[in-house]
């Protein structure tokens, strides 16, 4: 089992704290490389605030964040990026005015090598003399991203291609979400967050994207995922970890967690909302 | 000799009058996260009431300040109703531009009516000072000191005990939550804008009193202090917005007994800029709240650019250049030139505010930085007139970039704000430190434009001078915007969030931005100097600024092309109507009033 391996990510007993909520309490986890891990609660639990902590977005309170061994507790989303670290959002955060292309380009931004020299002080000015002359070496390397970002927007079948000259705000809701994951994955990331990447989505639309995340776990990516769909969970994921009200209260092979009754408990006491919900509709 | 006791007395009654400033803008941002830049302009009118009331009518004080709050309330209410609430569904650069555009015409209307001349505002109170410990105090300062807690009270009650009160305090906290149960928050707005209004007349009268004296210039000062003192206590927080401006009128009063008084205005934008790099949340918010996701809507409307055909753009490029060939006049020539250095300047904002969207109301500092940078430069160290304008191009976009880096962390209405402040201290610096800029003398006598070693003389040559660098610099934005940089630009303006979170760095790529967004406005200004031959601090004002965003907006945020049309537009068609001066910056206002209304993409549309 790939649960063996040194963890790619791991957390320490990582808090945040809003006010007077704990939104994030005291989280421990370990993510293989090559694993996939779902995070799986009620609304409100702290889901969305534990990735924002994992991806610099948000600082803990207390608590470390190790990426291959290395401690990348409250470094900028900016550094953690070049480190591989790649996630969604779960309202969806694409560039609307961008056309699907340069959404995609975006996410490549990391990999920008020849217009981007890691000159220091003066890197910057070097980089916009570069965009405007643009020498054969940064033209190849503008050349050889879109060509990628072709072949990314490409797995999602027939459903982008044809749109990926099309500004982002007239998507569809469900493209929407299929172009942030492009994105995500334009990064060539090491650490994959997904942040409930079929909310929002019919079943049809639900199984297209179970496929591809399958096919991402087969590829050898790591994944972090939330998401509410409990059957999409169950069929995906190494390991399950529960939280209700910023506290991780279960954790193990899907099975075991789905009967735990720590875990039906929570999602009663938050009113059938959530995961219940979606499971109940199944 | 006056005495400590006295500044502190003159500190905080001024900072008395600027929380009645800063506490209606404290609410207004509560309930609909804006900050109405208007506000001064209601302040404004407040005074000039005030001085139809004591001078014309010879109303008696009480009916004075009642008279003064009504009509501002009435002034607020209209705002709130035909100007704000048509756009309460869309983008959020909407309601920012319309506060703006608002404030314009109304310091307009204001000044065509009374003309620009200050008038003397008696107070209609006995000229006796009272002996308090070892300063005095006047019965202005007790009317002033008893309207502010007076109003305190009333704000108190009303927000603690009325029902509409109780509204206004549920939609602050949470708007979504409040309109779920039923809070109509059109009402609350109305209460809030009336209520703002009320407050900013009286204290725009009282002001008056104070130093006997009104003008149309009080607008903008109003309205930055306001703000200042409204950031300083944390925006929405009405309580920290009388604390802010109390320390605010101490700052100030302080800053004057130790400095002297031409330094006033920079101890409030410093303390502004200050706040808002290391605070900027106000002195007391919680330390760190990372903004809720999503931000709701997108920041520019957006539209699928108008794409015009090379031919086209190539033959109108070649027909306005030939055209001093043809039988023009020299006015047509003259109009033209000034049109391409509008365009200039609209270049660069387009990039700064369009593209990467900062949007930047204190452009006109930039281009005071390469005027007089070109203008010094080519007076004492002789240097050639072309490299010079290129120096004040460079020292521009140095400098500005500096100079703007302190906003770089802020977001929406909080750049727009900065950049004010910073244009008003580049235009402080430039009037006090006189062994540099000769302060309020000016520079004259600036050598003509030439380029090697050829004065640009003929009305022909100026314009292909300034339209052959127009051109270029044109191209070379276009030919920016086309490469990564462009949508690293516009992904920063889209979701600066989502933007970070795939490296990009704000600060980096705000910073290239501003370098070459200054560029093209300090070239402009370099050029313009050596065209008219003398400036001074007030050559390049925030008037200037708007008349830039004004074309930007009618051009299409960062459409390149827009930005020449909408220059050309706004320059030639007052010329074609032959519009007196003194309405154009009305029309400015309304136009832009009526893009934000009804074609926010702009003529060419945003790209
Ligand atoms: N910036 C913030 N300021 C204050 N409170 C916040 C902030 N962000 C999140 N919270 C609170 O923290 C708690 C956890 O929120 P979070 O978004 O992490 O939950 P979640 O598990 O992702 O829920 P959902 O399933 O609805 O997405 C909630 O109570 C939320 O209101
Ligand atoms: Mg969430």
């Amino acid at each position: 089992m790939a649960e063996a391996n040194a963890p790619l990510l791991s957390l320490r007993g990582l808090t945040r704290r809003f006010g007077g909520l704990t939104a994030v309490d005291g989280i421990d986890l370990d993510l293989a490389k090559g694993g996939l891990v779902s995070i799986i609660g009620p609304n409100g639990a702290g889901k969305t605030t534990l990735f924002n902590l994992v991806t610099g977005l948000d600082r803990p309170d207390a608590g470390e964040v190790r990426f291959e061994g290395q401690d990348i507790t409250g470094l900028s989303p900016e550094r953690l990026a070049a480190q591989g670290i790649a996630r969604t959002f779960q309202l969806g955060r694409v560039f609307g005015n961008l056309s699907v292309m340069d959404n995609v380009l975006i996410g490549a931004h990391t990999r920008l090598r020849a217009v981007k020299p890691a000159v220091p002080v003066i890197g910057p000015l070097l980089e916009l003399g570069l965009a405007l002359l643009r020498p054969a070496s940064v033209k190849a390397e503008e050349e050889r991203l879109r060509d990628d970002v072709k072949a990314i927007v490409a797995r999602f079948g027939e459903r982008l291609l044809p749109r990926i000259d099309q500004p982002a705000y007239s998507l569809s809701y469900a493209n929407r979400r299929r172009v942030e994951i492009a994105r995500a994955l334009a990064l060539k990331p090491r650490l994959l967050l997904l942040d409930e990447p079929t909310a929002g989505m019919n079943p049809s639309e639900t199984a297209e994207m179970q496929a591809l995340v399958a096919e991402l776990k087969t590829e050898g990516l790591t994944i972090l995922l939330i998401e509410h769909k409990l059957e999409m969970v169950m069929q995906l994921s190494d390991r399950v970890i529960v939280m209700d009200e910023g506290k991780k209260i279960a954790e193990g092979p899907g099975e075991q967690v789905r009967t735990d009754p720590k875990v039906i408990e929570a999602y009663l006491g938050h009113g059938l909302s959530g995961a219940a919900e979606q499971e109940n509709a199944a | 000799m006056s005495s400590w006791l006295d500044y502190t007395i003159n500190g905080l009654i001024v900072g008395n009058v600027y929380a009645l400033v800063a506490v209606g803008l404290a609410l207004i941002f509560g309930v609909s996260r804006l900050i109405n830049f208007a506000q001064g302009s209601i302040y404004l009118v407040g005074a000039y009431i005030g001085w139809v009331a004591v001078v014309q009518l010879h109303t008696p004080l009480p009916l004075t300040i009642i008279l003064v709050a009504v009509v501002a309330a009435l002034v607020g209410l209209i705002i709130e109703r035909f100007g704000l609430r048509p756009l309460q569904n869309s983008v959020r650069i909407a309601p920012l531009l319309a506060t703006i555009g608002i404030s314009f015409v109304l310091d307009q209307l204001v000044m065509l009516t009374f003309s620009p001349n200050p008038r003397a505002l008696p107070s209609q109170l006995p000229d006796v000072r009272f002996q308090v410990g070892g300063g005095t105090i006047g019965p202005l300062d007790l009317l002033i000191a008893g309207v502010g807690i007076t109003s305190a009270l009333l704000l108190f009650v009303f927000l603690r005990y009325s029902k509409l009160g109780w509204a206004v305090r549920a939609a602050s906290q949470d708007r979504d939550a409040a309109m779920q149960m039923g809070v109509d928050v059109n009402r609350v707005n109305q209460a809030v804008f009336g209520i703002a209004a009320a407050l900013g007349g009286v204290s725009g009268m009282l002001v008056g009193m104070y130093y006997n004296q009104i003008d149309t210039a009080m607008s903008l000062q109003a309205t930055l202090k306001g703000v200042v003192a409204e950031v300083v206590g944390g925006a929405g927080n009405v309580p920290g917005a009388v604390v802010g401006s109390l320390l605010l009128g101490l700052v100030e009063s302080y800053g004057v007994a130790v400095f002297g008084t031409s330094y006033r205005n920079l101890f409030a934008f410093l303390l502004l800029v200050v706040v808002l790099v290391l605070r900027p949340n106000g002195l007391f918010a919680s330390a760190r709240q990372a903004p809720p996701e999503p931000l709701t809507g997108t920041f520019i409307a957006p539209s699928r650019p108008l794409r015009i055909p090379c031919w086209a753009l190539s033959a109108a490029v070649a027909v306005f250049a030939i055209l001093p060939l043809l039988p023009v006049s020299f006015y047509v020539l003259q109009t033209l030139i000034n049109a391409w250095l509008l365009g200039m300047l609209a270049l660069s904002l387009t990039l700064v505010a369009g593209t990467i969207g900062q949007v930047s109301l204190g452009h006109a500092a930039l281009l005071a930085i390469g005027a007089y940078t070109s203008a010094l430069l080519s007076l004492t160290l002789n240097l050639p007139v072309g490299l010079a304008i290129i120096a004040g191009g460079l020292m521009s976009a140095a400098l500005g970039t500096i100079l703007i880096s302190p906003s770089f962390r802020l977001r929406g209405h909080y750049v727009s704000i900065a950049t004010l402040a910073i244009g008003e201290i580049v235009s402080l610096v430039i009037l006090n430190w006189e062994s540099v800029t000769r302060g309020p003398i000016g520079i004259s006598g600036i050598p003509p434009l030439s380029l090697f070693g050829y004065d640009l003389i003929s009305p022909a040559s100026i314009y292909w001078f300034a339209f052959a660098v127009m051109v270029v610099l044109a191209l070379l934005q276009a030919r920016l915007l086309s490469s990564h940089l462009g949508r690293s630009f516009r992904a920063i303006r889209d979701d600066d969030i989502a933007a970070r979170a795939y490296g990009l760095s704000l600060n980096r790529y705000k910073s290239l931005a501003f370098i070459f967004g200054g560029f093209a406005a300090g070239v402009s200004g370099g050029i313009a100097a050596h065209l008219y031959s003398y400036i001074n601090h007030e050559t390049f004002n925030t008037q200037q600024s708007i008349l830039a965003l004004t074309v930007v907006i009618l051009g299409g945020l960062g459409n390149v092309v827009g930005a020449i049309v909408g220059a050309v537009a706004l320059v030639g068609l007052p010329e074609v109507f032959r519009i007196a001066a003194e309405y154009r910056i009305l029309i400015y206002g309304i136009v832009l009033l009526l893009l934000v209304r009804f074609r926010p993409q702009g003529l060419l549309g945003t790209i």
